[in-house]
């Protein structure tokens, strides 16, 4: 089927006229009709042993604008116009960014009835290229959680590799819907791991860019200093060419970065010869609280996990890298511990908007004042998480704990971003271009596992969050499946801005390893 | 494992937070929260000079990666009627609530 091939395969099929829009256009609507099920709902009612068996990747299906977008390319070619770099794409929007005219709830009961009045900057730079918005796809409530499981909208996303597995999160409905074809590509963002976690788990691509490299405009804000709007694909130039699309400076975000895009597609086949790619023994152990008893455990990954990024530092040590062991990255082990921190301060600066006056829910209730409507409407519209993570924030940044606990997690962001500048460091003869870990510390997990232990769920981000807090790039591609069946991830981290570098990299193991298994990297 | 947060902590949290909560919900809400707290205390373990600065965010923004300034002029927004329409109570142009409390001045 059309929805089976690469985004950019589309483009070029349709640049030659041998496909229109509106053709890819049906086949992904009916891909969505095959596999999705229902979309999520606030009223789900029970959950059937059919909905156990969907991918319920969307939330809002907008396939009369997407045929509308279609008709526009095809009249396009035949005007003998360029439609457009990601021209007949058939693409997913996270519900976390606004798209005019549409309801962009943030998977939340309070945003539900939320029609957003404008659209985010990386959607319209993605209608502007000619890309087909089929619709508005789950994450977890906010995007606080690595399953997707608490968004207000059920069924939630369930893996298409394996439905009674979590397709992660909080991007889990972009990685979901990228895995079944029901959209080539999906804009998903990564506070912690969010796009990078469910493309492993899920199989596909997932970038995160450095922070400020793609506008957050039109982005419900999470962790402001830590949001990274970025692509989700099944395949490497499909990231780099929705990248190349998004990327850039844009006037109504202050944080974004004023340097030029890069080119990411001119050296995209350029290879590893004579890049020094690292491996730290810091990614290879993971250390977290035991539920039972609060005490800290420490151990090494799965073998099979370890195994997947050996055998690619094998597969890029016989392309010519030089492949650099002990990189010392001793912070990784605090990132969960300072994301906690930061993450739940921002977010209840960020949630305290939501209020039921200007928009979004408000109680039915009558109420007899303003601050008792901000609270019943507040109770009534968020989720658990949500409540969770204003309490921690009020908590952590209250006068008498800020020093202990805010502004120590700020110095201690410090100690993470200079493991990656010593790293990168050019006049470290240590110094690496890129460093190789695994994405996550396990395949995905059961649905229903971890679902409400907020701190075991967390720590599933243990191993991309340090890049959060750096805010430096990465990203995720897929290494092949792990014993039980589920797709294994490997990581890619690099310097500010090194995006050109990292999808080169991740092309050239993508390349190495399409047709043939290779045998693990021994350690020296 | 500490109980950092207490009960009378807690519904001072809940009030700042502009929340009401059920009991199952807040007896949820607080194990949580201390058991994040246990996780952040790792933190106290971290040994810290005291001068390091404090990391608002990660990547540096020098001015040759910094966006200029805006200039002072007007720029169409999404229209205002579209706006105001997302109010869940609007009057002739107007946001409706309830009372505003308030003290009268002496």
């Amino acid at each position: 089927m059309l929805c089976d091939l690469p985004a950019h395969e589309l483009t070029r099929l349709l640049k030659a006229r041998q496909v229109s829009a509106l053709e890819i256009l049906e086949d992904s609507l009916k891909r969505i009709d095959q596999v999705d099920g229902r979309p999520g709902t606030l009223t789900p009612g029970e959950i059937t042993a059919e909905d156990q068996c969907k991918v319920h990747a969307f939330i809002t299906l907008t396939a009369e604008r997407a045929r509308a977008q279609a008709q526009a390319v095809d009249d396009k070619i035949a005007a003998g116009e360029d439609p457009g770099a990601l021209a007949g794409a058939p693409v997913t929007i996270k519900d976390i960014f606004t798209v005019a005219g549409v309801p962009s709830t943030a998977a939340s009961r309070i945003l539900a009835n939320f029609i957003a009045p404008y659209s985010a900057t990386p959607v319209v730079r993605m209608e502007q290229a000619g890309a087909l918005v089929l619709g508005k796809v789950n994450l977890d409530e906010f995007t606080y959680g690595s399953s997707t499981e608490s968004s207000a909208f059920q069924p939630s996303t369930r893996n298409p590799w394996n439905t009674e597995r979590v397709p992660g999160g909080s991007s889990g409905g972009s990685a979901a819907a990228v895995a079944a074809g029901e959209g080539a590509l999906s804009l998903g963002t990564d506070t912690a791991g969010s796009i990078r976690q469910p493309a492993a788990f899920c199989g596909v691509v997932g970038m995160k860019p450095t922070y400020g490299r793609v506008s957050r405009y039109g982005l419900i804000a999470f962790g402001s200093s830590l949001d990274c709007p970025g692509p989700l694909a099944r395949n490497v130039r499909d990231a780099a060419q929705m990248l190349q699309v998004i990327a850039g400076r844009d006037r109504r975000d202050s944080t974004s970065a004023n340097r030029p895009v890069e080119d990411y597609l001119a050296g995209l086949e350029g290879g590893v010869k004579g890049l020094r790619i690292g491996l730290s023994p810091d990614y290879f152990r993971i250390t977290f609280p035991d539920p039972a008893n609060g005490e800290y455990i420490q151990q090494p990954l799965p073998q099979e996990i370890e195994a997947a990024v050996l055998r690619a530092a094998q597969v890029y040590a016989s392309l010519g890298a030089e492949i650099v062991e002990d990189v010392p990255m001793p912070n990784t082990r605090y990132g969960i511990p300072a994301y906690f921190v930061i993450s739940r301060v921002e977010a209840a600066s960020n949630l305290h908007r939501y209020d039921g006056v200007k928009y979004g829910y408000r109680t039915p209730k009558p109420q007899t004042d303003l601050r008792q409507l901000y609270r019943a409407s507040r109770a009534e519209g968020f989720g658990r998480q949500p409540k969770l993570r204003i309490l921690m924030g009020m908590y952590v940044s209250a006068a008498q704990y800020s020093a202990q606990y805010y502004q120590r997690a700020l110095r201690v962001r410090t100690l993470i971003r200079s493991d990656f500048e010593q790293a990168f460091d050019s006049a470290n003869p240590r110094r690496i271009d890129l460093l190789l870990t695994p994405t996550t510390p396990t395949t995905a997990f059961p649905m229903g596992a971890v679902y409400g232990d907020s701190v075991l769920m967390q720590y599933a981000d243990q191993l991309t969050v340090p890049a959060n807090h750096a805010g430096t790039p990465g990203l995720s591609i897929p290494a092949g499946l792990a014993a039980d069946g589920l797709p294994l991830g490997i990581q890619l981290l690099g310097a500010d801005f090194s995006e050109a570098l990292l999808l080169r990299a991740a092309r050239a193991y993508e390349a190495a390893t399409a047709s043939q298994p290779s045998e693990g990297y021994k350690k020296k | 494992m500490t109980d950092h947060i207490d009960p009378q902590t807690f519904e001072r949290l809940v009030q700042l937070a502009a929340l009401e909560l059920d009991l199952a919900e807040a007896e949820y809400l607080r194990r949580e929260l201390n058991n994040q707290l246990n996780v952040i205390d790792e933190m106290a373990a971290i040994p810290l000079r005291g001068d390091e600065p404090l990391a608002a965010r990660g990547v540096p923004y020098p001015p040759e990666n910094s966006p200029p300034l805006r200039g002072d002029d007007w720029q169409p927004d999404a229209p205002p009627a579209d706006i105001l329409a997302q109010a869940p109570q609007v009057d002739d142009g107007y946001i409706i609530v309830p009372d505003i409390p308030h003290t009268d001045l002496e």
